[in-house]
């Protein structure tokens, strides 16, 4: 793709590009520079002087019980935020596809949890579960049920996940409504005079029209639930109880920050970004299909 | 439709309203604590109907902050404040550069054109997350902690605006150019009386979703800010809440949250149809 007529000139386009260039390079690739400088080095406890140990710090990691059962942390929460917030709003978006007036009224009404930062998701849930004064957890231990997420880890779990999914629902609904509304009706028609039921047109129609678009969503969703739930995990539970919360990114802030273990982080820092990568990489590949079609 | 029968239609319209509810339930829940009093909140089960103290917590939590916690006794409308700058700083700082960058490579054929390109191109994978300590060396070598240069700029370097307004601009005739270059219009004049005024649409499609992404921050400003007068609201409400829970106060902490959803989501609805396109057509 390039344009025929261009102007000419090489030195206004050079000035053009320069602040996106300058922030990119102070902001963006002498961070992520030092990150992977950093992931070869082992500061010693004082910080005075660092020590060169090559894939010590990868070698360690891979083989810490704690990062690897954040690896799984991770896998079990994407998944989980993933399928299901894809789930209610493939659900939501279906219903809503069925309405002939109205459809925009719920699109109204179910958008705007977009808006809502997953910090504040996280506190909104955090105050229904409360232990003592949340309103989920007074009529779950009416029921005779114990909740205590602050020292369940599966309790634990459940909230960060149902707190980050909730959030995600209007974007999934939104991506599958437009699939929905993009597949001509004439399809459904003809299969509809066939004989084909709702379920069996759903199934063997709807689905495999709407595969391209749940591959879309499937990735965004776990770059999502990987990066931008930091915001619920910090809130709701601050990775525990005794870590069954900490994901990735989380472990990356606190041996960061909180520890001060700069070696270990930044070979996290490398770790994730190999992992955003090659989902980056699978992103474009997916986009680039769509072109061609 | 292709059916038209009557119980499908209540069950099709049952089945929204049930998950409106479900996501309108935690919301409304806050905004009732926002109106009640503390006793109400501590001694469960929270009424489901709004109280009386709706204007005594938001003036409370507007212009003393709330009482508890190690964030304690920072006006919320100071951090409204702060959040309102540092999002707009984002959005305008985001669709400046990439107008800018995105017109050079499309419209420009000038050396390391390519290698610019991907360049900026290899800034989409990589969230601010992850670069997260030596990000903030950086500013802090800058000296830049606890200002809102330093909450602003390292959030603009990402590259979506650039891709988003490339793609488009792509899109426009040649015939433009080259009309106005047979008029002797000069690139800078195309670019402020043709370029901009033809994406005002997807300029403000990116401005909703940008507006979004900016006002929602939350790891960035909570490492960035240690002067409890820099705090954006997001990231400010986490300190409300004192670990053990059981001293926060709640009212304001749920009139804080409130307020803290208010701004974006009136962007959203009030700019529906342009969130619609920006979100369909960019990703973040």
């Amino acid at each position: 793709m390039e344009k025929r007529v261009f102007f000419k000139g090489w030195w206004l386009p050079t000035l053009l590009v320069a602040p996106q260039l300058l922030i990119s390079f102070v902001f963006f690739f002498y961070p992520s520079g030092q990150a992977i400088w950093n992931s070869l080095f082992l500061p010693d406890p004082f910080g005075l002087k660092t020590e060169f140990v090559g894939l010590d710090n990868f070698r360690f990691l891979l083989s810490d019980p704690y990062y690897l059962a954040s690896f799984k942390t991770t896998v079990i929460f994407s998944t989980a935020v993933s399928v299901s917030s894809m789930a209610l709003g493939l659900y939501l978006a279906a219903l809503a596809d069925r309405l002939i007036k109205g459809a925009g009224v719920y699109q109204t009404l179910l958008i705007w949890p977009y808006a809502i930062a997953p910090a504040i998701a996280g506190v909104l849930w955090l105050f229904m579960f409360n232990g003592n004064i949340g309103l989920a957890s007074y009529y779950l231990k009416a029921l005779g049920y114990e909740w205590n997420h602050t020292l369940k880890g599966d309790q634990a779990m459940f909230l960060v996940i149902l707190a980050s999914s909730w959030g995600r629902i209007s974007y999934n609904f939104l991506f599958f409504l437009a699939g929905l509304q993009a597949i001509p009706k004439s399809i459904i028609e003809a299969a509809a005079i066939d004989g084909a039921s709702f379920w069996k047109r759903f199934g063997t129609i709807v689905i495999p029209l709407l595969s391209p678009i749940t591959f879309f969503l499937l990735v965004v969703n776990i770059v999502y639930a990987f990066f931008d739930t930091f915001g619920v995990i910090h809130t709701i539970t601050s990775g525990g109880p005794e870590q069954s919360t900490t994901i990735l990114v989380y472990k990356v802030f606190s041996d960061g920050f909180v520890s001060q273990d700069l070696g270990s982080s930044a070979a996290q820092s490398v770790i994730l970004l190999v992992l955003v990568g090659i989902l980056t990489v699978i992103q474009f590949k997916y986009i680039e299909r769509k072109v061609h079609y | 439709m292709v059916e038209k029968k009557k119980s499908g239609y209540w069950l099709t319209h049952l089945g929204l309203i049930l998950g409106v509810l479900f996501i309108f339930f935690p919301v409304w829940l806050t905004f009732v604590a926002s109106t009640v009093t503390q006793d109400a909140i501590i001694y469960p089960p929270l009424p489901m109907l709004p109280g009386t103290e709706f204007f005594e917590n938001y003036a409370n939590a507007l212009f003393r902050g709330s009482p508890e916690g190690y964030g304690a006794k920072v006006p919320v409308i100071k951090m409204m404040m702060n959040s309102a700058i540092m999002a707009i700083g984002i959005t305008v700082g985001k669709i400046i550069i990439s107008l800018l960058s995105a017109f050079a490579f499309v419209y420009f054929r000038f050396p390391f054109r390519n290698l610019c390109f991907w360049l900026i191109f290899i800034t989409l994978m990589l969230p601010v997350e992850v670069r997260i300590v030596p990000t903030y060396e950086v500013v802090a070598n800058l000296n830049l902690l606890n200002s809102y240069t330093g909450l602003i700029f390292p959030l603009i370097a990402s590259a979506t605006a650039t891709f988003l307004f490339r793609q488009f601009f792509m899109t426009i005739p040649d015939e433009m150019v080259e009309a106005a270059r047979m008029d002797g219009c000069s690139p800078m004049r195309f670019f402020f009386d043709i370029l901009v005024p033809i994406s005002k649409t997807n300029i403000a499609a990116l401005f909703v979703i940008l507006f979004i992404f900016g006002w929602n921050q939350y790891l960035w400003p909570l490492l960035m800010t240690t002067d409890p007068d820099m705090r954006t609201i997001v990231m400010a409400i986490d300190s409300m809440i004192p670990t053990g829970d059981d001293y926060a106060h709640w009212p304001t902490v749920m009139a804080t949250a409130m307020l803290a959803m208010v701004p974006p989501v009136i962007v959203v609805i009030s700019m529906q149809k342009f969130f619609v396109k920006g979100l369909l057509e960019s990703d973040k």
